[in-house]
């Protein structure tokens, strides 16, 4: 139930018997052979599975060592989310809802949630910030046609994290009916692990892919991290390994200034959306509004057992500016003809940060693709 | 300390901290429930959101908590009931934050997003000063955790329906029936909240047995309408609230 001593499952008494419930199913289906026969069949037949093991030799002569690219951007939806949207909604109908709601910030969860929501025949709804909701009007409008309804939340901040307070208010109400379909390793228990072992088929690929072509594990991993779902995926199989870890956090316009969503780096423990990990807050315990390029990294909080892995060191996180996410964005697309997601990008910029990446091999979780970005980079090349 | 009690929650520092003690004095309550401001209020509705974030944003600080409940204790002998979100007391240390509360003169604290299965030391600080709890039941709590809450508790705060605050037409069915079911395995004394807003919900509850009627987001309304001025609405009303005739 806890990863060292993160995580938990601090919510109001009405929704434990929910969560209950949802552990119960779970671990009665995890390892039900019909479940995941039809589970591999939609992410083999429908979202693209296994995702190719990409060497990027120009990015690599580039760099001076050897890049690899977990090209979940490849996926139908164009990210890692529908691991995870496929397996949790054949899940709510195991449990027999009718009913999924998500919360969603740039919109690539929410789609992840309504593709998979519409494939099931399931009815969808979206929460989704005020502000990301004018933001991101394309994925608004790709979720409306996949059938979803998508509610603009305009309390609090107006963004990710009122999206979660909206829908778990929404849950309180409607579990009966309804599974609240998380999109991130956050929240209560025993989402974390859920979303973890769903997105782990991303490692898993990764071990076998790599082996075949270097015949060796690499020496590092890296991966974004916003709630965490990606690098979690990617770094479960290889925790017991000597595979250096890298987790990277949105330093928005550098951690100085405060405007950012790097909860491990600059945040502090706090107990938040159910669990006990590290938050951005004020010195009350109110929670921080963010700020980042990329709207799938601008979380106040992060996955407790990315909270855990940082304390007991197995993982090494740090951040990089929308600048230096911005560069490693335009830098891909010319040399690889690949257009990253800006979540993305923040894991590649870190690669030439780090000088002892030299001449060693690297993954990078290409998370995502970046045309849901283009908007967004047009305004600010202008 | 519940018999027959109107329970009346108050947001702190809305729309500041003098006229919260103000408003608080004028109610005519067996508890005053004093609601902690949050910036992610998730078990609240749209009236109680808008009191918290307003507050807020006017710059009130956890500190001015204790002022309000200093101030009121000067005039008052009310019980009060402080009610949380977890993580300013996490964050300012469950210790200091429970020695602060005791001694400005709160009697019970009710955190809402702290199920008693994660609370094991925050009862114990509790306890080592002498403040007492209150624990949150739903219609669908098993008997077994309604058991732990009973024990843990100074009364047992009773949620009447699935959601959020909020006002609400009509108490639901499943509000009588969590309170007969309640009223057979719980020793405490029980109160009933969320969506009461009527004279006669409040006497219906009353007649079913509860012990204590717990009104929030129609004071919060009051506020809203009527700002500084609030004052003597909120008498009157909670006047209403439990006369008989
Ligand atoms: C492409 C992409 N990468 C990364 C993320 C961040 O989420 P997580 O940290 O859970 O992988 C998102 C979230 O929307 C995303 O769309």
């Amino acid at each position: 139930m806890r990863f060292g001593e993160f995580g938990g499952r601090y919510v109001p008494e009405i929704l434990i018997p929910a969560l209950e419930e949802l552990e119960r199913a779970y671990s009665e289906l995890k390892d039900d052979e019909d479940f995941r026969k039809e589970l591999d069949y939609y992410l083999k037949n429908y979202a693209g599975r296994p995702t190719p093991l990409y060497f990027a030799k120009n990015l690599s002569k580039e760099l001076g060592m050897k890049v690899y690219l977990k090209r979940e951007d490849l996926l139908h939806g164009g990210a890692h989310k529908i691991n995870n949207t496929l397996a949790q909604a054949l899940l709510a109908k195991f449990m027999g809802k009718e009913r999924i709601i998500a919360e969603t910030g740039a919109g690539q969860h929410g789609v992840a949630t309504a593709m998979a929501s519409a494939l099931l025949g399931l009815k969808c709804r979206i929460y989704m910030g005020a502000l990301d909701y004018e933001r991101q009007k394309m994925n608004v409008f790709r979720m409306k046609i996949l059938g979803a309804e998508v509610v603009p939340v305009e309390s609090g901040s107006r963004t990710l994290k009122d999206a979660i307070n909206e829908a778990l208010r929404d849950w309180a109400e409607s579990f009966e009916t309804t599974h609240y379909l998380i999109g991130s390793v956050v929240g209560p228990h025993p989402f974390p692990t859920i979303v973890r072992d769903f997105q782990s088929v991303i490692g898993i690929e990764t071990k076998k892919q790599i082996l075949e072509s270097e015949g060796r594990l690499p020496d590092a991993i890296v991966a974004c991290v916003g709630g965490g779902s990606n690098a979690m995926g990617i770094f479960y199989p290889f925790l017991k390994d000597r595979v250096r870890l890298i987790g990277v956090e949105a330093g928005g316009e550098g951690i100085e200034t405060g405007r950012h969503s790097a909860s491990l780096t600059a945040g502090s423990k706090g107990i938040f959306h159910g669990m006990l990990s590290y938050f951005l807050q004020d010195e009350d315990g109110m929670i921080a509004d963010t700020h980042s390029i990329a709207a799938g990294l601008d979380y106040p909080g992060v996955g407790p057992e990315h909270a855990h892995l940082k304390d007991s060191k197995r993982v090494e996180y740090t951040a990089v500016t929308d600048k230096e996410a911005l560069n490693a964005f335009l830098k891909l697309s010319k040399l690889e003809g690949i257009i990253p997601a800006l979540e993305s990008a923040h894991a590649l910029a870190y690669l030439e940060r780090d000088e002892t990446l030299k001449g060693s091999v690297a993954i990078v979780n290409l998370s995502g693709r970046g045309d849901k970005d283009l908007g967004i980079v047009m305004e600010v090349l202008k | 300390m519940i018999s027959r009690s109107l329970i009346v929650f108050i947001p702190a520092g809305y729309p500041n901290k003098d006229k919260t003690v103000d408003f608080m004095l004028s109610a005519n309550a067996g508890v005053i429930e004093l609601g902690i401001p949050f910036s992610d209020p998730i078990a609240d509705g749209e009236t109680i959101q808008r009191a918290y974030f307003s507050a807020l944003s006017a710059g009130f600080k956890l500190k001015d908590v204790f002022w309000i409940v200093r101030k009121f204790r000067e005039q008052s002998d009310t019980k009060l009931v402080l009610m949380s979100y977890y993580n300013p007391i996490y964050k300012v240390g469950i210790e200091d934050f429970i020695v602060n509360a005791v001694s400005a003169g709160v009697d019970a604290m009710l955190v809402v997003d702290l199920p008693f299965d994660e609370a094991d030391e925050f009862v114990k600080v509790c306890r080592d000063f002498g403040m007492k709890n209150v624990f949150l039941a739903a219609p669908n709590t098993r008997e077994e955790r309604l058991r732990v809450i009973d024990e843990l508790s100074e009364f047992v705060y009773l949620v009447s329906t699935y959601g959020v605050t909020g006002i609400r037409n009509k108490v639901s069915d499943l509000a009588f029936k969590a309170l007969e079911r309640a009223k057979k395995i719980c020793k405490k004394p029980l109160a009933v909240g969320f969506g009461i807003s009527k004279r006669e919900h409040v006497l219906e509850l009353f007649r079913a047995g509860a012990d204590g009627v717990v009104v929030g987001s129609a004071i919060v309304k009051l506020i809203e309408q009527f700002g500084e001025k609030a004052d003597d609405r909120i008498e009157e009303f909670t006047r209403a609230l439990t006369s008989e005739t």
